[in-house]
């Protein structure tokens, strides 16, 4: 593999607070140089950052990759590549698959078709219960051996505070985070948006707040009680970074992942019954987008993760409330972020590099997260400038439900590297890793 | 070709005030053509009209078809265990085969919210909705509007309680939409189990107690109690709705002046209305029934392309009218 110097860009590493122009040299696989005018080794590569800025990896801890079961719909390949296409390193799999990934088996797999997809990486995670059916306890210990990195039974919630009980005590043993949907299952029972005046001039069942919240407290108490690690996915309500601000306030082990879309739309966007804006949790009002802001800014809300929900054309062509959950999200994170957040003034790019980057590393102990000399040369390269106009039928993804089809956003991946390989450059999908790459002139 | 009303009717909340009055003076001169011998106009000869019902409905089905073949329409009723949605088409297939047998009109009545919008903006033939899940029931709303303005004259300021379960109900909102376009005070009663928790933002008064809403109201619109809210745990028993919240004799001459009750229907006597309410004094529930059809026809011939002030002279029909008896 021929060493890659990346030249010119704003390097950007809250891990060890860089923020400056320059270059970064990889030598197999790994940084090997940070710093300013470089020497470029013989045969290297150079790609000109000049305007761009250059970051640890994102990972987005949040995805379903709909492999085994609904490959019609995404393969952990075509979503790997996508990761690429928005400027991923690495995303972890959700296991409600079909069949559920929730013994070592099933990990295996997912790891085995990640490296043949030669693109992002794709870390599994496994079920919380067996067949996610909120009963029996997976064997977490023999899926973390075959390489999941967190368990959850996403797509539902752990209804039982027993088995969440019990699950965050048994995950210590193997330092693993237990993800939680947090869903109050009667409450929310055929719900399809938010419960609040949209809800009711559509008439549509809504979801109230609370049946996010009343779990979202639960788990933290539980957490509390067990000394367990909870990760709350998708927070969409004002109550939830509330309580998860007191939690931590506490002491308590609760790290919390909020989506783009929770951070920039609202329940406004249904009217017309808009089933691109279908998805549980639903769009809420922009109060709790303000509050969801301002969590995801002061940490409460610890990283941005995608819920990257691919579905079939047709699927989404129909009643709403008979339509499924989620969007596709892994190639508009990076623009929906920049343009809602950090052109807002809400964020700076450190801090997105932050959410999007060194916080999924930390939280769940990754490899990447850092430009340090020495670390996996996992590389982010994004324009933070670019202005592009969303083309669902463009996506890199099988899936093309998105709620900002047609917009213009701003932000975009340049290129990302994945130990040492480019797997992805603007304008020219890069299908499987860069094997030979070659010096031009 | 559309009227001054747009490509479809799917609701009363995108209309204008003017737009609702325009549909109340149409179906003014259809009134007199159901009161005719031979009930029947030249209107909307030639066109074809598809009455695609995916939910059972007896009176809605009937007042549409009636209101179809009295202007001369050509119709087909599609229900759902007769039709290929049953074997697991999807609404876009429907729509995409009605569209290509060229019909001019469908009127949907459908389970789900947005069904007719769904359809409406997949399909050029003009969209009726004839209610959508919970959303709306333009016509119905229309029909108990155009009834409480025939008592009424003028409804601004005309202070108006829909009682009920107002949460589940489509003829809630598309009453509520439209009165409050034509000026009208509105107000609502009922379980707070049985309102939408956001009541508060629809601009309407909420009466607790069915007690105070007759003291207030001048007219009484009184929602049909489905069976299966109890199953599902809304409210504990008709038993006890009908105590609490039923609109009886004894409650009504209580009431300080005089006061009109509608009802959509089918009604539970003894439920939510006691008999001697509905076949009272007070009670304008068959009128309702027989502005259906009028509401309808206006509906129809405006969506068609019908001139308004040319209503009237439709109903007459001259020559053409005759052809037509034959």
């Amino acid at each position: 593999m021929k060493p890659l110097l990346l030249r010119g860009g704003t390097l950007l590493d809250p891990s060890q607070r860089l923020n400056e122009v320059g270059d970064v040299l990889i030598t197999d696989g790994a940084i090997s140089g940070v710093g300013s005018k470089l020497a470029t080794p013989d045969e290297a590569e150079v790609i000109d950052c000049a305007g761009l800025i250059v970051s640890p990896g994102f990972i987005d801890v949040h995805c379903h990759l709909r492999e085994p079961g609904r490959e019609d719909v995404e393969t952990i390949a075509t979503g790997a590549r996508a990761a690429a296409a928005g400027g991923f390193t690495a995303v972890c799999a959700m296991p409600n698959t079909d069949p559920v990934t929730d013994n070592q088996a099933a990990v295996g797999f997912i790891v085995r078709q990640a490296q043949r997809a030669e693109s992002s990486r794709v870390y599994p995670i496994g079920a919380i219960s067996v067949g996610q059916e909120g009963k029996a306890l997976a064997e977490f210990g023999e899926m973390v051996g075959a390489g999941a990195v967190a368990v959850s039974d996403d797509g539902k919630p752990v209804a039982s505070a027993q088995l969440m009980r019990t699950a965050l005590e048994y995950a210590r043993t193997f330092k693993i985070p237990v993800i939680d949907h947090c869903e109050e299952p009667t409450l929310s029972a055929g719900g399809s948006m938010n419960e609040g005046i949209v809800s009711a001039q559509l008439g549509l069942k809504g979801i109230p707040a609370e049946a996010e919240e009343i779990m979202v407290i639960r788990d933290i108490l539980l957490a509390r009680l067990t000394g367990g690690h909870v990760h709350l996915a998708h927070m969409s309500t004002k109550g939830s970074v509330e309580l998860i601000r007191w939690g931590k306030e506490r002491g308590i082990r609760v790290t919390a992942e909020v989506c783009p879309h929770h951070l920039s739309l609202t329940e406004e966007s249904v009217r017309g019954y808009n089933t691109n804006a279908k998805m549980n949790p639903p769009l809420r009002t922009a109060k709790d987008v303000e509050a969801l802001r301002e969590g995801v800014k002061d940490g409460t809300i610890d990283l941005i993760a995608t819920d990257h929900a691919p579905h079939h054309y047709d699927e989404k062509e129909r009643e709403f409330a008979d339509a499924p959950n989620g969007i596709v999200g892994l190639e508009t994170a990076l623009a929906v972020i920049v343009t809602n957040l950090v052109e807002t003034g809400h964020l700076t790019f450190s801090d997105l590099v932050d959410r999007m980057a060194c916080a999924p590393a930390r939280i769940f102990g990754l490899p990447g997260g850092s430009l340090k000399r020495g670390a996996a040369a996992d590389v982010t390269v994004f324009d933070p400038k670019a202005r592009w106009k969303v083309d669902a039928s463009q996506f890199v993804s099988k899936g093309r439900n998105s709620p900002y089809d047609g917009m213009t956003l701003v932000g975009r991946a340049a290129c990302t590297i994945v130990a040492g390989s480019v797997v992805y450059r603007s304008g020219n999908p890069v299908r499987g890793r860069e094997k030979s790459v070659r010096t031009r002139g | 070709m559309t009227g001054t009303l747009g490509k479809d009717l799917l609701g009363l909340e995108s209309l204008t005030g003017d737009q609702i009055r325009l549909i109340l003076d149409t179906a003014e001169p259809f009134k007199e053509i159901s009161e005719r011998a031979i009930k029947k106009v030249p209107a909307l000869r030639g066109s074809t009209i598809v009455n695609l019902f995916f939910e059972n409905s007896t009176r809605t089905r009937i007042s549409f078809e009636f209101a179809e073949k009295r202007l001369s329409a050509d119709t087909v009723n599609v229900s759902v265990s007769g039709s290929s949605v049953s074997k697991g088409e999807t609404l876009v297939d429907t729509a995409r085969n009605l569209e290509a047998m060229r019909i001019d009109m469908v009127v949907i009545r459908h389970s789900a919210s947005g069904a007719a919008q769904f359809l409406a903006e997949r399909i050029q033939s003009n969209v009726i909705n004839a209610g959508d899940g919970t959303h709306e029931h333009p016509t119905q709303g229309l029909l108990d509007i155009l009834t409480l303005r025939d008592r009424f004259g003028d409804l601004n300021g005309r202070r108006i309680c829909i009682c009920g379960d107002i949460l589940h109900s489509r003829v809630a909102r598309s009453n509520i939409w439209g009165l409050t376009k034509l000026g009208a005070e509105v107000a609502v009663c009922g379980p707070r189990s049985l309102l939408p928790n956001a009541i508060d933002e629809f601009g309407v008064r909420i009466f607790d107690r069915v007690e105070e809403a007759i003291e207030w109201a001048e007219a009484l619109n009184v929602l049909r109690l489905q069976f299966e809210r109890m199953t599902a745990g809304y409210i504990p028993s008709a038993r006890e709705y009908n105590r609490v919240f039923g609109i009886t004799r004894e409650r009504l001459d209580r009431a300080p002046g005089d006061i009109l009750i509608l009802h959509p229907g089918p009604m539970n006597r003894g439920v939510e209305i006691d008999s001697d309410v509905a076949d009272g004094p007070h009670s304008v529930i068959l009128e309702q029934v027989t502005n259906g059809v009028a509401i309808r026809m206006a509906v129809l011939y405006l969506l068609a392309g019908g001139k308004p002030e040319l209503a009237e002279a439709a109903k007459g029909g001259g020559g053409r009218g005759r052809e037509d008896r034959e």
